[in-house]
């Protein structure tokens, strides 16, 4: 900083001198009076250039709408994809992970009891393997929503963000886009999961089109969920919040669900409760899509949470875009 | 066209967060064209009053109309005649140049294709057409800067808003920050500037708010506000710090004032009254065999004005010793040119 008071206390201390020597020191610019503006004198080329790319106003485009904008920014998070492939790492190694874990320590054990045969080994394992990986296949997914609003958080905190309220958009773009981004790597998440758990033994009676379907049906809750973390991302201070309030909410979610083990195996007292978990609903949901049964009640139950979720968290998530500071 | 002849007319501003009153009452009538400079130190409201004028804040109380339009009622007409330019750079550092000025180009409703021409335009024009391909996590502070000024220039603002735009860049980078502000103002737009720097305040505003602790405690050109300080400071430097207290005896005589013992034994000052002139001092010094290694006589610094306003140095002053020695260095070379 010494410096640059330096080449302006030149000019100061000249105060209404002639021009002399000293000004040589006025690293470039046009030279001026001390009170107010001069304009600005042809001595750079770039002056010249700045100028000649100036838009005329009457060129001004009409700003984007609702759904170009959302596309936008749908657009910009696969450029952070494309620019941070690490960010891919937990959508990608962590199901694997989990998936292969489950199966292979935990199968065994968890097989007999789903079965009810009591038996323990290979067979159990690939018993358990089909209702297994169904419920992992949501709880991977739903993790990963998580991290849409550390990604949301850590944009709000630099300048991008007023950059992007400041501009005359569809407010609810920048979030929604956000969500539609996401999207991408939901589905690349589920496609890897889906993959090792045909690889360990996963043959859903659904055939095809019951996985996709299952899929699909998750894909539209993972978006509709979104919306809570995208609230926590708006209401927390840090990155680390988000990740802290995101995990306290997560962990009862997907446990206390039948990801894992049948509501049947649980106390009674509890097995309401766990029922009633929109991801049991949702599971249970999946699961029979994937068997290749339709239950009209189970998906309207799916649609009901869902529509749930939209209607308070996304509102109440523009409210606070709209009034962050 | 609004037929407003004022970009910002706000009464009242105020804005609180918790118990803190960031914005305490602020008004400010800023006409269209030109450079309208906020100076204040850390802390004194004024990025809180940029993102209120910019309708990114609601005021908790006042008015306030940007270009003819409320900010409460009118924010999106607002925003299609601003452009912001953030404290910290406000760009998608992960991103490359020309992704950053497609990204908002889109959003501001150019197709892929024009969006892309655009940001190429002006990356040539901001000289960055060489790091188009590169993230902007990669860009040195005053290129971040002007890729930043350019993104807001993908159409042309009627009111820009820069805050801070030299904080933590380097003197050259400064310099042609200084030069684009200059050529967009020259171009119409109207500029609202906060900075913390008294210089760049003077060296770019035709009028200046100084703001602290909330409120506007004083509004003008460089030149009115200099003015409610005193005329002038005359600086002499001695080349022999022995023979100080003797020049300090002659400027007594030939100045009538008081003549100030500066940290550095070789210097002194004196406040010069309003019709004085410099030359008698200099020749008195001359005659009494003094050698003078620096003479020189200016309006008082913003520094000085924002001293006499607040009763406290800025910030800048604070914390920064180095200034000091670097005004002094710099106040050498000026007054041998200016005695010469």
């Amino acid at each position: 900083m010494s410096r640059e008071t330096e080449t302006t206390a030149v000019r100061q201390e000249h105060g209404d001198l002639p021009a002399s020597g000293a000004d040589v020191e006025h690293s470039g610019g046009p030279r001026q009076g001390t009170a107010g503006y001069a304009p600005a004198v042809e001595t750079s080329t770039e002056a010249g250039r700045i100028r000649s790319v100036l838009l005329p106003a009457e060129q001004r485009p009409t700003p984007s709408g609702a759904l170009s904008g959302s596309i936008t920014f749908g657009w910009r998070a696969m450029l952070k994809i494309k620019h941070i492939p690490m960010q891919l790492f937990d959508v990608t190694i962590f199901p694997i992970m989990m998936t292969v874990m489950f199966t292979l320590i935990f199968g065994g054990a968890m097989g007999a009891v789903v079965s009810g045969s009591g038996e323990t080994g290979g067979a159990a394992i690939s018993e358990y393997v089909q209702f297994f990986i169904p419920g992992i296949f949501v709880q991977t997914l739903i993790m990963i929503t998580m991290y849409t609003g550390l990604t949301l958080n850590k944009d709000i905190s630099k300048g991008i963000f007023d950059r992007f309220r400041s501009l005359p958009t569809w407010r609810p773009a920048q979030l929604v886009g956000a969500l539609l981004g996401d999207q991408v790597r939901y589905t690349l998440a589920g496609t890897i999961i889906l993959t090792v758990g045909f690889i360990v033994g996963f043959r859903p009676d659904g055939g095809v089109a019951g996985v996709l379907a299952g899929f699909a049906l998750l894909l539209v809750f993972s978006f509709c969920l979104s919306w809570v973390w995208t609230m926590v991302s708006l209401l927390m201070p840090t990155e680390e919040a988000v990740m802290g309030v995101s995990m306290t909410l997560i962990f009862p979610l997907t446990f206390a669900s039948n990801i894992f083990v049948p509501t049947a195996t649980m106390p009674s007292w509890l097995q309401p409760v766990v029922d009633a978990n929109p991801v049991s609903v949702l599971v249970t949901a999946v699961r029979e899509l994937m068997d290749g049964t339709y239950d009209a009640a189970s998906l309207g139950l799916v649609a009901l949470y869902c529509g749930f979720l939209v209607v308070v968290f996304a509102p109440i998530s523009m409210y606070l875009y709209n009034r962050k500071s | 066209m609004s037929p407003s002849p004022y970009a910002v007319e706000a009464h009242g501003l105020v804005k609180k967060f918790g118990d803190n009153t960031a914005v305490d009452g602020v008004d400010l009538t800023i006409p269209r064209g030109g450079i309208y400079g906020v100076l204040g130190p850390n802390g004194a409201g004024k990025t809180t009053t940029i993102r209120m004028l910019a309708t990114l804040l609601r005021p908790d109380a006042g008015e306030a109309l940007v270009l003819g339009h409320d900010v409460y009622s009118e924010p999106k007409v607002i925003r299609e005649q601003i452009a912001l330019t953030g404290q910290f750079a406000s760009l998608d550092e992960d991103l490359t140049g020309i992704e950053n000025l497609i990204l908002l180009g889109r959003l501001l409703g150019f197709n892929k294709q024009a969006a892309r021409s655009r940001g190429l335009d002006l990356l040539e024009a901001f000289g960055l057409s060489e790091a188009a391909d590169r993230q902007v996590k990669k860009y040195s502070g005053g290129m971040r800067r002007r890729l930043d000024i350019a993104g807001s220039l993908i159409v042309t603002p009627e009111l820009m808003f820069l805050d801070e735009p030299t904080t933590g860049i380097d003197p050259r980078s400064r310099n042609q920050v200084w030069d684009i502000i200059r050529t967009l103002v020259a171009g119409g737009t109207t500029i609202l500037l906060t900075t913390q720097y008294l210089e760049e305040a003077d060296q770019l505003a035709d009028r200046i708010a100084v703001i602290d602790h909330g409120r506007v405690i004083a509004e003008g050109t460089p030149g009115q506000l200099k003015s409610q300080v005193g005329a002038g400071a005359l600086k002499v430097r001695v080349v022999d710090p022995v023979q100080r207290e003797e020049a300090a005896a002659v400027l007594e005589r030939t100045v009538g004032g008081v003549v100030v013992r500066e940290k550095d034994s070789a210097a002194l000052s004196a406040r010069l009254g309003e019709d004085a002139s410099a030359s008698p001092s200099l020749a008195a010094l001359e005659e009494a065999g003094i050698a003078v290694e620096t003479f020189s006589f200016g309006q008082p610094s913003l520094d000085e004005v924002f001293l006499a306003l607040t009763g406290k140095p800025t910030e800048a002053e604070d914390n920064n010793d180095a200034n000091n020695d670097g005004r002094s260095t710099a106040a050498a070379a000026a007054g041998s040119g200016g005695a010469a």
